[in-house]
């Protein structure tokens, strides 16, 4: 396998939305996420980083080595009858494998890291046999992205639409068409921030430098794989990283992030275009050890 | 002591399970002395010292506020791999349609704590290690930012900003207020790796500190 990265990283990713919904609410019949004390908009980790996954499986198509643990679709050969099964026998032969061989959990999860892009990058639970001591336990990726939010307060809007296609057959007897509602954000800019240990990668998952320039690819790319209906215009518009000189880093993250400054361009008194942004970075307040790439 | 910190840390969100509601997870109000720990190991742990932490400074005021999650409710099970890894060609991975659970969490909202902890040496120490070194160590790391990986607070995706605290006085959220918090959790006992208990003390916050000297740890 590859050689881990040697650096730590910080990444901020600047992207948009148009007449879309980035992230529903479940809470909020499916309204795009929103603070309710300040109105800034939300996405969450796991929806970005869903993204980076869909992207990884449509580009390396299940590719030795990038393949990808948590899917979204159903996959055609599985059982969970079966897997259930295999489960209660292997609890016992896991046991003796534990005997024969007390490095097997280590193992386990080498396997899983060496196979799976997206443990190898954001780490995965394993469950543990307490009884047999094997403990693989949790394994912790060295990409760690927080909740996106909104650079502005957000609006919502409802979008009421028809359809002339009825579902049912009593229903069509009755009316010729059906109401729906849409939750659109006109246009929102979001940011999100993300960190990446080289320690944690070294000692634990081996996330490699290729595994880092396909991780950049899929944060560039993740939204133009990922068109739909109720996505509307999404693009990543900026994603700035910051290359440390160690593996433990140069200086404190807050700092390198509080240099990306996103300010409102122009009198436009609400937002509806990136260019009613502008986006520079404070050279001043990064050291000098620290690589500032822009990779967009 | 001598060899105590005290260090700064904040963020936009927090969520420290309750462990009576951990399947929709509700934080409870401030951190636990397990998290804070956790904290500090991020930023630097050694098998020859181990972290105690001494008081937590609250320093914004307690706000919650709620986020409902598609989550998926299975692990990796090493009994597949491991027949995965012997050949069988059995398809391993998770399908998130199939396994999708939504579950909500309670949590934190702008937190920002002050951390005074100290570390004690274990007896994994070996003859070249002396807390003089670590204190050095860790010194350096908090002046710089540099940190093994990002701390955070509960959760991966809350991520911790922190910086060494240099001030005599921290002032709190709650200054001349007494807040009994309940019972909460204080870490768990590791003492036998196969029966892992865990540890509850009563929190009490006297003017925005709590303070966990000397503070009974019920099992």
């Amino acid at each position: 396998m590859a050689e881990a990265i040697k650096n730590r990283y910080e990444f901020v990713i600047l992207f948009d939305v148009e007449n879309g919904n980035p992230n529903g609410d479940p809470d909020a019949g499916n309204l795009p996420r929103i603070d309710p004390e300040s109105g800034y908009g939300l996405v969450t980790d796991v929806c970005l980083k869903r993204k980076i996954r869909n992207y990884v499986q449509a580009v390396k198509e299940e590719q030795n080595g990038y393949k990808i643990y948590i899917k979204e679709e159903t996959p055609l050969n599985r059982s969970d009858n079966l897997a259930y099964e295999a489960l209660k026998t292997d609890d016992k032969k896991i046991k003796e494998a534990k005997k024969n061989d007390p490095d097997i959990d280590l193992k386990i999860r080498d396997f899983m890291c060496s196979n799976f892009y997206d443990i190898r990058t954001f780490g995965a639970v394993m469950t543990t046999f307490v009884k047999a001591a094997l403990n693989c336990g949790q394994v912790r990726g060295p990409v760690q992205i927080g909740f996106a939010r909104s650079v502005d307060p957000i609006s919502t809007q409802e979008v009421t639409i028809t359809r002339v296609a009825i579902t049912t057959e009593k229903d069509a007897e009755e009316k010729k068409t059906e109401m729906g509602r849409k939750n659109i954000v006109p246009y929102a800019l979001y940011r999100a921030e993300g960190f990446i240990s080289a320690n944690l990668a070294r000692r634990v998952t081996g996330f490699s430098e290729e595994d880092l320039e396909l991780l950049w690819e899929a944060i560039i790319n993740m939204f133009e794989i990922d068109r739909s209906a109720a996505r509307g215009k999404m693009a990543v518009r900026e994603l700035i990283v910051f290359k440390h000189s160690r593996e433990l880093g140069d200086c404190p993250a807050y700092k390198l992030f509080d240099a990306v400054k996103i300010e409102r361009e122009g009198d436009a008194g609400v937002p509806r275009k990136y260019s009613d942004y502008k986006v520079w970075i404070d050279n001043s307040a990064i050291p000098e050890t620290v690589e500032l790439m822009r990779k967009i | 002591m001598g060899y105590g910190v005290r260090v700064h840390v904040w963020g936009d969100y927090a969520l420290f399970s309750r462990s009576e509601f951990k399947v929709e997870r509700c934080s409870y109000d401030i951190i636990t002395p397990s998290a804070a720990e956790g904290l500090l190991e991020a930023v630097y742990w050694h098998p020859g010292c181990r972290w105690v932490i001494d008081k937590i400074y609250v320093r914004k005021p307690i706000q919650f506020t709620s986020v409902r999650r598609n989550e998926i409710k299975s692990k990796v099970v090493p009994g597949n791999v491991l027949s995965v890894m012997k050949g069988s060609g059995k398809d391993i991975s998770i399908s998130s349609r199939e396994e999708i659970v939504q579950r909500a969490s309670m949590i934190l909202r702008d937190v920002d704590y002050v951390i005074d902890a100290h570390f004690e040496l274990t007896s994994k120490a070996n003859d070249t290690d002396n807390p003089g070194k670590f204190k050095d160590i860790i010194m350096r790391r908090l002046r710089r930012g540099q940190c093994f990986h990002q701390p955070y607070f509960g959760c991966r995706e809350f991520p911790a900003r922190f910086e060494l605290y240099d001030q005599e006085v921290v002032d709190t959220a709650y200054p001349d207020e007494r807040r009994d918090l309940g019972y909460m959790l204080y870490g768990f006992d590791y003492t036998d790796p196969k029966d892992i208990q865990p540890m509850f003390f009563r929190a009490v916050l006297e003017n925005g500190v709590l303070d966990l000297r000397d503070c009974e740890v019920l099992r």
